[in-house]
């Protein structure tokens, strides 16, 4: 398997038309859903390649002697404006805007020049023709419009599409900054959590996202397991926050890890922009923007894995930085485990599911079963035993489409495609 | 800030096993059985080596960090701070282990570093059920003390040694930086970091305390040979945290064995067996990273 096909993102355009996924190699592959169509009455919307390109490549920082990969961190799109796409790329130091657009159709019958191209002679023209536009096939192609560049000194983790559909947001480690999607020489520091001494750090920034709504309000999460959600009207830099976030530990559960354990890897507001759900080790946890002092909802999403903490530690597993989605209504929520497994939790219902993303265990258009770690000492037959779970297989970034139950699952550097029966 | 008073090591087991699963996917060497009953002194052991076993994890991971093209800062902090966590608490109780295993003669050897990780994955409560009691053994008549330390392991199990030697190696004998010894509601220990503010309170034994509120300040070298070469493994210095951070960020890529320079140099003239046998390891491991 090659390294550089490793998904590294995935995510939906707003209308869920589109699906880009970015991998460790610096590249972007759009896909596109099919329309439906009478010929073909069971490929209900299909996803297909719509566009492929090169996004970073890459670079040598001279200064420190590092290589700067070219990973592709996350992607988010542009709402869209006209026939063309746009999105948001971005590696660990330089963000992109792509504007992708496509031409299915070709103009026939110039005067002026030739179909190779050439200029006609002036006298040879002797009549004038109205130009036709007539079908080819189809050419999608990916043009950078901007490049946001030297603006962060650690890693991008994030970057987040405001509202307000002028500004954006991008964070780092230590430091979170607004740009202007028009402006690529400058941006303003919105938060700096960087000790004066870096000694003392202690604490850095794990994720960052814009409110959907309030396009003066954004939240950052910590390695500490906390959430700060702060107001760009309050002040320039946005130091202290508006609200903070955080759950009073359990003391009968401290370990060593527990810090570790407790690291925020993803936030992600709610379309209705009431929640944010938080992602951590081994849960996932629902907040009400009112309420600071704890989330109202928990779900575990492995929880066998708690006493497997120090080997976790040893292979470095503990660190693996999931991420969680919400579905278009809000009702249901998504995030990946290890073996290729992926969890659903419906928020009504209080039911969950664990469904396992594998091309053994899916043929097109079959129904996933649902699977079982057994945690008990009496392994029932299909149940996976904690022991037997593939920690190399882990799926890290899921993506729910804006209003149907689709799902893209990145598995490695396999990508999961997943809808709802239809009957 | 984490809350210093309610501290426990272990993580709860979820007991829906019936009996002792043995069958651990990530198990490292021999399982280490329980004597009969619950032995303070065993488990203390057992858990100072796995605490032990993983500060040297920690150790190796940063020290990898240092090698790796791109060293991902979160992970750095996350096991930085792991790092000092385990230096706290050795420093907190760790003293009180050398003095366990120095009076009462533990005999671990080192094959018994290597246990079952589920050992420091499990609650200590749960064991036994309830907050552990451990008992002290006072000083002024051999007056056992029953204390409830917060579920810190501070388990000291005193031989038959008299009490009067260990009220007298507390008293002056701590100068391996500074550490200052709070009861369990006050706030964090610093690690040579602090300058005390509190006045040196010897060592008072109050009951139902086992640290009373004193404080060791970087004192006179060694007054004792013995002594000092008992305190070896207490070194507040053992790990030079700063030099490990600062090195992260202002020198990206360390030489394989400038790490051990400077952890070698920062000790300056103190030298122990311990902090040398641990570096012998990280150079052996070196050697064996680097292919030399």
């Amino acid at each position: 398997m090659c390294k550089a096909d490793i998904i590294s993102t995935v995510e939906f355009n707003y209308s869920g038309e589109l699906l880009a996924t970015g991998d460790k190699g610096g590249r972007v592959v759009i896909f596109q859903r099919e329309q439906e169509s009478k010929n073909r009455p069971h490929s209900r919307g299909e996803y297909n390649v719509y566009s492929t390109f090169q996004s970073h490549e890459p670079e040598f920082d001279y200064l420190k002697s590092l290589e700067i990969e070219e990973k592709i961190n996350k992607i988010r799109w542009l709402p869209q404006q006209n026939a063309a796409h746009s999105l948001l790329s971005t590696n660990d130091k330089t963000i992109k805007l792509w504007k992708i657009s496509q031409r299915d159709k070709r103009a026939e019958g110039y005067n002026l020049k030739d179909e190779d191209g050439r200029l006609r002679d002036p006298f040879r023209i002797t009549s004038l023709r109205v130009p036709v536009l007539l079908p080819m096939d189809r050419m999608v192609e990916a043009s950078p419009r901007r490049i946001f560049a030297n603006a962060h000194t650690y890693h991008i983790n994030s970057i987040s599409v405001n509202s307000d559909h002028e500004t954006y947001l991008s964070a780092d480690d230590l430091r979170v900054n607004l740009w202007h999607l028009e402006i690529t020489d400058r941006s303003f520091n919105i938060v700096d959590i960087k000790p004066a001494n870096m000694e003392e750090l202690t604490e850095v920034i794990t994720a960052a996202e814009c409110h959907p709504h309030q396009c003066n309000v954004f939240v950052y999460s910590s390695s500490k397991g906390t959430i700060r959600l702060c107001d760009m009207r309050a002040a320039a830099l946005c130091d202290r926050q508006s609200k903070f976030f955080e759950e009073p530990e359990d003391p009968s559960s401290r370990s060593f890890f527990s810090e570790i354990i407790s690291s925020i890897s993803d936030v992600k507001f709610s379309h209705s922009g009431r929640y944010m759900m938080t992602r951590d080790y081994l849960s996932v946890k629902v907040w009400d923007l009112n309420m600071e002092n704890r989330p109202v909802e928990t779900y575990q999403v492995h929880e066998y894995l708690r006493s497997k903490l120090c080997s976790l530690y040893e292979n470095d597993c503990i660190f693996d930085k999931f991420e969680c989605c919400w579905n278009g209504a809000d009702s249901a929520i998504m995030t990946g485990s290890y073996n290729n497994f992926f969890r659903m939790f419906d928020r009504n219902t209080r039911r969950d599911v664990t469904l396992e993303a594998s091309r053994e265990n899916s043929k097109p258009r079959a129904i996933l079963k649902a699977r079982k770690v057994s945690t008990g000492g009496k392994r029932k037959k299909d149940e996976i035993s904690v022991d037997s779970l593939d920690f190399n297989k882990k799926i890290l970034h899921t993506a729910w489409h804006p209003k149907e139950n689709v799902i893209a699952v990145a598995a490695t550097n396999n990508l999961y495609i997943f809808q709802d029966k239809i009957n | 800030m984490r809350k210093r008073g309610s501290r426990s090591i272990y993580m709860p087991v979820h007991r829906r096993r019936k009996g002792r699963e043995k069958a651990n996917m990530y198990s490292k060497g021999t399982k280490r059985k329980f004597s009969d009953g619950v032995d303070n002194k065993a488990v203390a052991a057992s858990y100072s080596l796995q605490r032990q076993s993983l500060l040297d994890m920690s150790l190796l991971k940063l020290q990898l960090c240092h090698m790796l093209a791109e060293p991902n800062l979160c992970r750095s902090v996350l096991i930085a701070n792991t790092v000092r966590q385990i230096q706290e608490e050795m420093a907190h109780d760790g003293s009180w282990q050398v003095v366990t295993e120095a009076l009462g003669g533990s005999g671990h050897g080192p094959s018994d570093r290597l246990v079952d990780t589920e050992v420091l994955c499990q609650s200590l409560e749960q064991q036994d059920g309830g907050p552990r009691l451990y008992s002290v053994m006072g000083y002024d008549g051999c007056r056992e003390e029953e204390v409830v330390t917060d579920k810190a392991l501070c388990s000291v199990v005193v031989g038959d040694r008299s009490p009067a030697l260990l009220l007298g190696t507390i008293g002056h004998c701590w100068d391996r930086g500074e550490l200052r010894v709070e009861d369990g509601v006050s706030k964090d220990s610093g690690m040579g970091d602090e300058e005390g503010t509190r006045s040196g309170e010897g060592a008072k034994m109050a009951t139902g305390q086992v640290f009373g509120t004193f404080e060791i300040k970087n004192g006179a070298p060694g007054s004792d040979p013995a002594l000092e070469e008992l305190f070896s493994d207490v070194d507040a210095s053992y790990y030079d945290l700063d030099t490990m951070l600062t090195g992260m960020q202002s020198a990206p890529k360390m030489g394989p064995y400038d790490f051990l320079d400077s952890l070698a140099s920062s000790h300056g003239s103190v030298s122990n067996s311990s902090c040398r046998a641990d570096l012998n390891e990280l150079d052996h491991i070196m050697e064996i990273i680097v292919g030399s």
